[in-house]
């Protein structure tokens, strides 16, 4: 039986594989991630065998031997920050920490999408009245703002945070988009013969609706880290998080020391972090705009 | 039409009530209160800290204390800043929320109209060079850092090339022995351009709605928008006004341009979707067959039809371009509500940034109610009577 299920699995994603390659924006993006996958992947091994930690730390490393901020040379290869860290050592090993941010706040919000959606939409009446109204009032929440009111009283460090964005963003909109698709699902045939074949609701949620539902949860995660890690870099540039090093947090370390005033001079400085954050961001949306194209069979060329 | 429009009321209502009430057990629940701010002075003894304990209703449940808080919003009682010490929180953010209110209503203008244009053009022309570049560059800025995109704006284009003001709302050396207050002439500007743009929006429907539509009307209806601003400018010559209000408004040309870049590429890309959508329809067809041409079919049939799920992403991206806002606000230093929000958070001001706070939600759901009323106007197909539209 799984064999069956596994082959059709696999033949399904090759399938939607082949509608998605056709999209050159999808696949430009699929190609930034895995460069950035790549340049994340290095840091673990750059720092074990090539850089010394004392020099190379991304926190608490420094270079006695040139002034600091220094423009690249061949030893700093993107230059030093104004405390005399690596600027591509930190920028390596904040790589991973925004996947992981992004993902794993990503998750979480679809998670708790997914199941608010196919539940409201399966069983209706007040669970759906009342989650669809506080969908509404998250939607109204000016999120930034708030957080960074919050933050500046509360320093949130790196999971909570993640978990905070996720969770406020799988209470919103979301789950009026997934309730729609859910409800789409819930009128068709086979789901009034499983309940005549005597499964339980809990059976046909899971069994029947949300794997009907999964594409577009998918779709909505891609766009989801883009909205996670720009929310990351903005509370970080405003020095509101406290998390010990990622994209934004470089651009906060120039523009507390004052390099960011001259702005041409210094552009080791910000530029790095800055297309760092723009790249990884417009390629996970991207890929959400290339999966687009495979769940909305309407938009795909004739 | 009446009924949708008091259940919509009394649902706003309700979502504010609900609103304020998360926005104060939230800042009730940070860690500190206002007298503990002054623990550390010596010189306030014992006694008066109780008085002012008194006096602030601190003494009282967090139920009173929230009820109190509620009652005192709804009749306009905001509390004292802290950090402007002697004005009134209401004073404050009634003098912010225009500024804020005009930023940000001339840029979701520009960036929707700029949005809308390019994505029909890059939907009729799908999978050509201008579909792969608009849609790259169009998602580069959307999700571009946009602290890091303002400064660089600022640095190319005030800093560098010196074409505009640097930052912030007027130039303090050209108002020193100004006439008139800032205000004012801020009032004057906003009055003025609202009627200048309601006369060339009339002038417009009279002349290619209502006349035929030839080449001579056009004419017509061009000389008299000139003709319009014209007298606008001329009237703002005469009253001297014309210099303070060329200060102010090109202190605003940068934020907005930065507004507009990074948020343009939504409605084009949505746009584009549902372009593509409609394009397959029949009646779209049927226009081909007929032989229009082909910029007629795409404005007018296809178009047409196409903006509407654009609105209502307008209005649901309302909230995040007050983010954005704050961001902007805070990057040009443009004394708005963002940065008012921003600035208290930072110095503690309790009073301030919960009034401020609270008002950004007051703001958002005017306007949404605005955003809901409008797209019920615009899409025939909508009934009063049920469900709002923006559902399912």
């Amino acid at each position: 039986m799984w064999k069956i299920r596994w082959k059709l699995t696999v033949r399904g994603l090759a399938q939607n594989w082949a509608v998605f390659r056709e999209s050159r924006v999808g696949m430009l993006g699929v190609v930034i991630i895995l460069l950035f996958g790549v340049f994340g992947a290095l840091w673990p091994i750059m720092i074990n065998t090539v850089w010394d930690p004392l020099v190379y730390h991304p926190v608490v490393g420094f270079d006695p031997m040139v002034l600091h901020p220094s423009p690249p040379t061949r030893a700093h290869l993107l230059g030093t920050d104004p405390i005399g860290r690596d600027i591509l050592a930190q920028l390596m090993f904040s790589t991973g920490r925004e996947f992981l941010l992004g993902v794993l706040s990503a998750l979480i919000t679809v998670v708790i999408g997914t199941v608010i959606g196919t539940v409201a939409a399966y069983y209706g009446g007040f669970t759906d009245t009342f989650f669809m109204r506080v969908a509404d009032i998250m939607m109204l929440f000016p999120f930034i703002p708030l957080l960074v009111v919050v933050g500046s009283m509360v320093r949130l460090t790196f999971f909570p945070f993640a978990m905070i964005l996720g969770v406020l963003g799988g209470f919103g909109g979301i789950t009026i988009i997934l309730k729609a698709q859910a409800l789409s699902v819930k009128v068709r045939p086979y789901i009034d013969a499983a309940r005549v074949a005597g499964g339980s609701s809990f059976h046909i949620i899971r069994a029947h609706i949300i794997p009907n539902v999964l594409p577009l949860s998918f779709l909505y995660m891609m766009f989801n880290v883009t909205s996670a890690i720009l929310s990351e870099a903005t509370l970080s540039f405003f020095g509101v998080l406290n998390i010990d090093m990622s994209w934004g947090m470089m651009i906060h370390t120039a523009d507390v020391a004052g390099y960011l005033f001259d702005f041409g001079k210094y552009w080791w400085l910000w530029l790095p972090s800055g297309v760092a954050i723009t790249l990884f961001c417009a390629a996970f949306y991207m890929v959400g705009r290339g999966l687009d194209e495979v769940v909305n069979p309407r938009l795909r060329k004739r | 039409m009446r009924r949708y429009l008091l259940n919509r009321l009394g649902q706003v209502v309700l979502t504010l009530i609900i609103y304020i009430t998360l926005v104060y057990f939230l800042l009730q629940a940070m860690p500190g209160d206002i007298t503990q701010m002054y623990l550390a002075n010596p010189r306030i003894p014992q006694a008066a800290r109780e008085e002012l304990q008194k006096q602030l209703g601190l003494d009282q449940g967090v139920v009173m204390q929230y009820l109190n808080y509620l009652k005192n919003f709804f009749s306009g009682e905001l509390g004292v800043s802290f950090s402007h010490y002697p004005r009134p929180v209401w004073d404050i953010l009634m003098e912010r929320l225009p500024r804020t209110f005009v930023l940000f209503l001339t840029a979701h203008v520009l960036s929707f109209y700029l949005g809308y244009l390019l994505g029909r053009i890059i939907a009729w022309r799908r999978g050509k060079v201008v579909d792969y570049a608009a849609t790259v560059v169009g998602i580069t800025f959307w999700t571009a850092f946009y602290p890091l995109l303002s400064l660089v704006l600022i640095w190319v284009f005030a800093y560098t090339l010196k074409l505009l003001p640097l930052n912030q709302f007027i130039e303090p050396r050209l108002w020193q022995g100004a006439p008139f207050p800032t205000n004012t002439v801020f009032g004057y500007m906003v009055y003025g351009g609202g009627a200048v743009a309601v006369g060339l929006f009339l002038v417009f429907y009279a002349f290619l709605r209502g006349l035929k539509r030839s080449r001579r009307n056009t004419a017509r209806a061009w000389l008299s928008a000139f003709a319009i601003i014209a007298v606008a400018l001329a009237v703002a010559w005469r009253t001297g006004l014309l210099v303070y209000i060329w200060d102010i408004a090109s202190h605003m040309i940068l934020p907005v341009c930065t507004l507009t870049l990074i948020s343009f590429a939504g409605t084009m890309l949505l746009m584009r979707d549902s372009m593509l959508e409609t394009v397959q329809e029949d009646y779209v067809m049927a226009a081909r067959a007929k032989g229009l041409p082909d910029t007629i079919v795409r404005d007018r049939y296809a178009a047409r039809t196409a903006m509407l799920p654009t609105v209502t992403s307008l209005v649901l991206s309302l909230a995040s371009s007050m983010s954005g806002g704050l961001v902007t606000e805070t990057m040009f230093s443009w004394p708005g509500l963002g940065q008012i929000l921003f600035h208290s958070a930072l110095a503690n001001d309790y009073p301030l940034a919960t009034g401020a706070l609270a008002f950004t939600g007051v703001f958002l759901l005017i306007a949404h109610f605005v955003a809901d009323i409008l797209y019920a106007v615009l899409d025939p197909r909508i009934t009063y009577a049920g469900q709002p539209a923006v559902e399912g």
